[in-house]
């Protein structure tokens, strides 16, 4: 019955969204009937409840394990832990969906209900472009993907989730990421609402961008925990693969991250107008390609997806008629919106220049680099791009960005002097120097792209610091404490990342029972290997004993897992962290000679990559609210002073 | 010159619809066979794995009958999990020659006699290099050569049960 329910909430709610495109299209076009561009707000929100309405009756058959529910007897099992049972409403392709178009529809009822800075013909124009967003999500899940469809006759039990996915990080990792991807079609509805209206200006840029910021720090916290979940889960060592998920998260954070920064060049000084409505098209359509590489399936990649052509087929159609059309719109439109403000080549906004550059060149190049496999079979070659590309390619780039990050935030707006620029950034610049001399004595064997982005990483740590000199840190804003923490984060995961991998020890050995090994400044004993038993796997599990020197012995117990449905083998990492580093351990196969193959890596200061991460998305949450408060009381203000 | 520029993000996301579109018209291949398949065998001269078994020369695999060659080694767990396939297939009636690559003679007799013995001629491919020289990259591969030396099928990875109908049509076509 729930189902059903599910079901007709959801053809509601698709309803919902044609009235309110249909509505806002009437609005826009008949200006002496204000009655029709009013009711979009009323049925925006509307179509917010039924689906969020529609979502819970996913997430109750679920709970309640209705295996006579197709998509829950192929995702969960009435044994599974009630996390993972809930978790499991997402954790599929027609779960995800779902998710993603309630997502986007609630954002749609927020802006309804609270937008108030835009002018009133952009924001029906804005909410009609979400109603025709929502529309294709709801007919790709109608016609292609419905989540409540039943099986007759009902299994005994479900199919379990893959357990990979059983894991709490994961279970809020596809969530997180997709609250990014739809805060990024929030802020795509927002340019085209601009572009039909013509109205690209600092108040089109104040209400998009508390989206794009709250986007940009979800998609930053999805991709630092999926990071970790595959450092961790996989049992590779590894924290970055540049595989073909893993681009699929990171171009639209790059697209985020350049967007981040033009929208608040426009809000502040009214400058970069088209291209900001350029990069937040930019941006959704990296969202929406993220989604389709990962669920077409064509690319292979670690993230063993379900994946199915027709879905493939049924997004590439989507992106034709949203990317395609507000891309032609775009064209036609951009010429009549009137040119910005001007400013100096040396100047705050030409460093954000400077920086959206950068950034999109990476984005280009990871691009290129994630699809050339595609271009290249076209010619009848069988290639796989991979780390020799984009290490060098995307890192080079990638550091003098971060070189313009230290300096961008000590320039002035619209212009400045170059000695003054250098004066004030004469420590930071001095300390990268030093740095790179020091590096390269001490580690002379150091591979070039780690030796200079660890200095670039000291340059932009006490650079990112700077503007909090000789500032009354109570009454320094919220929203510069966030650009502080946020860059300095960046540097933190780019120390991490320099110096794990040029300092990283990996031992891959067979050792007996009793026997002792050496792994960079750890001994590590294998004292027993014992079978253990969970709640739905067996496992294999050592027992170890590492000391650092003379340290203190501590234990570490990696296990060999063997889950029964579906059957799978998963190798579970010991990993104990240390202040400077981590110690990680993978228990291999037993040879037969009855050694025990296990594998050993020291990797110093690892941590400060996902360290990083967090606070990159502490900083975008810290400036998030920073300006949601000022705003809130200027308003005030302003309503007290009229 | 202005108004063309503002088409070009049209034309280029037109480009990447285009790469995609073909993506999903061609899935990716996962394995990558043999550029060698219809061509002759590459001609070598290996000495005897075993002295249990003949050595395997390329006028071996043109003794005007069909025959599997095998590419395997002791130390490798999945031609373990073949063994008894590759018996099954003997038992049918086909020859199985075998190149065991980067091995010791005790220790692929050890696999004999542990695992089964389904072979004719064995060859000892102590560098690899006869086995690059066929367009193999592992171990266990398989390749059905027909009687006059030519390269019909490969198989990648360990042949398993429900490969053994496919494995022999293969066989029956190079007759």
């Amino acid at each position: 019955m729930i189902a059903e329910l599910g079901l007709g909430l959801l053809w509601l709610a698709a309803g919902l969204a044609i009235i309110q495109s249909v509505l806002g299209m009437f609005g826009l076009w008949q200006t002496n009937r204000p009655d029709l561009g009013n009711a979009v707000r009323p049925v925006a929100v509307a179509q917010a409840v039924l689906i969020g309405m529609a979502f819970c009756c996913l997430i109750y058959l679920f709970i309640v394990s209705d295996m006579s529910v197709k998509l829950v007897a192929a995702n969960s099992h009435s044994d599974k832990p009630m996390l993972y049972k809930v978790s499991g409403a997402w954790g599929n392709h027609e779960g995800s969906m779902l998710l993603w178009v309630a997502v986007l529809a609630m954002a749609g009822g927020g802006i309804a209900l609270a937008e108030r800075r835009v002018r009133r013909d952009t924001l029906i124009a804005t909410l009609m472009a979400q109603g025709l967003l929502a529309l294709g999500f709801y007919a790709f899940l109608l016609f292609s993907s419905n989540p409540f469809e039943r099986l007759n006759p009902a299994p005994q039990d479900g199919q379990g989730l893959n357990p990979l996915l059983q894991d709490p990080g994961l279970a809020f990792h596809p969530p997180t990421l997709y609250f990014g991807y739809v805060g990024m079609s929030v802020a795509f509805s927002f340019a085209v609402g601009a572009l039909i209206t013509r109205d690209v200006g600092p108040a089109f840029a104040r209400a998009m961008r508390p989206w794009v910021l709250g986007a940009w720090v979800m998609l930053t916290l999805g991709i630092t925990a999926g990071s970790y979940w595959a450092y961790y889960e996989l049992g590779w060592g590894g924290w970055w693969f540049w595989d073909p998920v893993e681009n699929a998260s990171l171009m639209p954070w790059l697209a985020a991250t350049a967007l981040l920064h033009s929208v608040t060049v426009l809000a502040t000084r009214d400058a970069l107008r088209a291209w900001t409505v350029m990069l937040s098209v930019v941006a959704f359509s990296m969202s929406m390609v993220g989604t389709f590489l990962v669920r077409s399936g064509v690319l292979t990649s670690v993230h063993a997806f379900a994946v199915d052509p027709q879905r493939g087929t049924f997004l590439l159609a989507l992106m034709l008629i949203y990317i395609g059309g507000a891309l032609a719109l775009f064209a036609l439109r951009v010429g009549t919106v009137r040119e910005g403000a001007v400013f100096e080549p040396v100047s705050r906004e030409a460093a954000l220049v400077l920086n959206n550059l950068f950034l999109t060149v990476i984005l280009g190049v990871v691009l290129i680099g994630t699809l050339y496999p595609i271009v290249a079979q076209g010619f009848g070659q069988q290639v796989s791009i991979g780390p020799p590309y984009f290490n060098p390619a995307a890192g080079s780039v990638a550091l003098m960005l971060v070189v313009v990050m230290a300096a961008g935030p000590l320039m002035r707006w619209r212009s400045d002097s170059a000695s003054k620029v250098l004066r004030r950034l004469a420590i930071p610049v001095a300390i990268g120097i030093v740095s790179l001399l020091v590096v390269r004595l001490l580690a002379p064997d150091m591979g070039v792209l780690p030796w200079l982005g660890l200095s670039t990483a000291l340059l932009a740590g006490t650079g990112s610091i700077a503007p909090l000199w000789k500032r009354n840190l109570l009454q320094t804003p919220l929203f510069t404490w966030g650009m502080v923490v946020a860059h300095l984060g960046i540097a933190v995961a780019l120390a991490g990342m320099a110096v794990d991998s040029a300092f990283y020890k990996e031992r891959l050995v067979a050792v007996s029972e009793g026997e002792t090994t050496e792994v960079g400044p750890f001994s590590v004993k294998l004292v027993s290997v014992e079978p253990v038993i969970g709640p739905n796997w067996t496992a294999i599990e050592a027992t170890m004993e590492a000391r650092r020197g003379d340290g203190r012995p501590f234990t570490l117990h990696p296990q060999a897992r063997n889950y029964s449905t579906p059957p799978t083998d998963t190798s579970e990492a010991a990993i104990t962290t240390h202040l400077d580093g981590q110690l990680y351990a993978v228990l291999g196969k037993q040879g037969k000679d009855g050694r025990w193959q296990l594998r050993l890596w020291w990797k110093p200061l690892v941590t400060f990559i996902w360290l990083g991460g967090f606070m990159i998305a502490l900083g975008g949450l810290l400036a998030l609210v920073g300006r949601v408060w000022r705003e809130r009381r200027g308003a005030r203000s302003a309503e007290l002073a009229a | 010159m202005r108004k063309v520029l503002l088409w070009l993000p049209l034309a280029l996301f037109g480009l990447l619809l285009g790469v995609m579109g073909h993506g999903i018209l061609h899935p990716e291949q996962t394995t990558i066979p043999s550029k060698l398949v219809g061509t002759k065998v590459p001609q070598f001269e290996l000495p005897a794995a075993v002295p249990s078994h003949p050595a395997l020369t390329s006028r071996d695999l043109a003794s005007g009958k069909p025959v599997l060659l095998n590419i395997f080694a002791s130390w490798c767990l999945p031609c373990i999990a073949e063994a008894p396939v590759l018996e099954e297939l003997k038992a049918k009636g086909v020859t199985i020659h075998a190149i065991a690559i980067r091995d010791k003679p005790e220790d692929v007799a050890r696999f004999l006699t542990e695992h089964g013995d389904p072979y004719a001629n064995i060859g000892s491919d102590v560098s690899s290099r006869v086995q690059i020289s066929f367009g193999s990259s592992g171990v266990p591969e398989s390749f059905v050569i027909n009687g006059k030396g030519i390269i019909r099928h490969q198989h990648i990875g360990d042949i398993q049960a429900q490969d053994i109908p496919k494995i022999l049509k293969a066989l029956e076509e190079a007759r």
